[in-house]
């Protein structure tokens, strides 16, 4: 038993492979998640464009559009897409981060806009009422609330990510499951590599649902008397 | 003041507001009265657009506010207005609430703004409060504030719509006190109310309204003590 841990992780210095496939799927994963959010903003204000008019508008159509075709689609499908036709050729982890970047997108714009929307009409009103633009008015009074109902949701977006990059090995980038991948067709020993692969994965997302714990309670703190 | 001609305001294909003709003058406290779904409120939030009326006149202090490229914000500034569910904001102190906008408009500076918001916190009885959020306060209170944040931006016109619906029965009286002192100095106000007893005591005016049309309007007397229109005596025989 402890030979063939001994062999998955230790021999030939195999952790430093590890090593380099976990850097590979964390910074797919931030970098993506970054991404997301800067385009799934973009998307989300988009679409609010809708809400402000009180009927649907070209920008409102044309982030729908994009979300249904993403959410429509398997992730596996898109990264085939980008990796042998859109951007052939190119390097492996820029392939990864568009992708995941670009699917992130249209699930971060649904959870932005919904945080929005959860905020109470009357606030905007009450904005508005004072002689502020509806510009000012997002800015100061709707999406400081909304960052309330947005952070935990985004927070679970990036868990999600994190385990769906371990399709990345599919177009032979080598991140942590192609590790496992790669030693288990070494040592023709497939317990050892899965098992191990499967407790980092874990401790990551472990640690990183303690940290969204604490973010999430300081954010409630406002809402006590 | 304010002048209203032939106003009307359709919902779809539902017209809640068919033709409405009033005057306001200026420091006159009017009170409009009537049924839910008789359209008061309506009334109320197209004299600071926040409902578009579909067509009409609507000309406040020499300004007609329906011409195309009429600069909203503006507007709202000088039109002043406090809502049934007060709609503080939340994430922020009573003392940002009130400042928050002459900041951004650039009318104060910070510090000059914060001592106009204490005068008038003080002035609704709640300058103790300054420091503390929203959702310490009670009803009373954070319709108050609500006012004082309205008055922060020294208005011309204070528009009410029923400010004290959402409140407990025992705190109605404190904001109608502040709403009575402000009448008193000579506020122009519209208040969309269900308190008989303010109208009658407070109003220089009181409206009537009834199925999207100003019914009656006349002094308090008039309205409450010699009813023309068998409407208004229904109405006021349900509510009195």
């Amino acid at each position: 038993m402890l030979d063939s841990y001994y062999r998955a992780f230790i021999a030939e210095q195999r952790y430093l492979m590890y090593l380099d496939g976990l850097k590979m799927t964390l910074l797919v994963s931030l970098l993506a998640i970054i991404l997301g959010v800067a385009l799934g903003t973009i998307l989300a204000l988009m679409r609010m464009t809708a809400e402000r008019r009180g009927k649907s508008t070209l920008l409102s159509k044309i982030a729908y559009v994009y979300i249904d075709i993403i959410r429509g689609t398997p992730t596996v499908t898109q990264l085939l897409i980008m990796y042998f036709v859109v951007l052939k050729g190119v390097d492996g982890l820029i392939v990864g981060t568009v992708t995941f970047g670009l699917n992130s997108a249209a699930y971060v714009a649904e959870i932005i806009r919904a945080g929005i929307l959860a905020v109470d009409h009357g606030q905007m009103e009450g904005g508005r009422s004072l002689g502020l633009s509806y510009g000012q008015t997002m800015k100061d009074i709707i999406l400081p609330q909304a960052v309330k109902n947005i952070l935990p949701a985004l927070g679970n977006e990036f868990i999600v990510l994190i385990k769906e990059t371990a399709i990345l090995g599919y177009v032979s980038i080598v991140d942590l499951t192609k590790v496992a991948d790669f030693v288990t067709s070494r040592t023709y020993e497939a317990f050892a590599p899965l098992i191990g692969t499967a407790i980092i994965y874990y401790l990551v997302v472990k640690v990183l649902t303690l940290v969204l714990g604490v973010v999430e309670r300081r954010l409630r703190q406002s809402d006590k008397r | 003041m304010i002048n209203v001609k032939d106003l009307h305001k359709y919902f779809g294909s539902l017209e809640v507001l068919k033709g409405i003709n009033c005057h306001i003058e200026k420091g006159e406290c009017v009170c409009i009265i009537g049924a839910s779904g008789s359209g008061k409120s309506t009334f109320l939030r197209c004299l600071n657009l926040l409902e578009t009326p579909t067509k009409g006149d609507i000309t406040i202090d020499g300004m007609n506010i329906m011409e195309k490229g009429v600069d909203v914000d503006e507007l709202r500034r000088k039109v002043g207005m406090v809502f049934q569910h007060f709609n503080l904001f939340p994430h922020l102190s009573i003392l940002d609430n009130v400042t928050l906008a002459p900041i951004r408009h650039k009318m104060m500076t910070p510090d000059e703004a914060k001592k106009k918001a204490m005068e008038l916190l003080n002035r609704v009885g709640v300058g103790d409060k300054a420091d503390n959020y929203p959702v310490q306060l009670s009803g009373g209170q954070k319709q108050r504030v609500a006012i004082a944040r309205s008055l922060a931006l020294s208005p011309d016109i204070m528009l009410f719509d029923e400010p004290t619906s959402a409140l407990d029965p025992e705190m109605v009286g404190e904001v109608l006190e502040v709403m009575k002192q402000l009448a008193k100095e000579g506020m122009t106000m519209a208040v969309v109310t269900h308190e008989m007893g303010f109208a009658r005591e407070v109003a220089d005016r009181v409206l009537f309204m009834d199925g999207g049309v100003i019914l009656e309007a006349g002094t308090p007397e008039q309205i409450f003590d010699y009813p023309k229109e068998d409407r208004t005596k229904e109405f006021l025989s349900k509510v009195l």
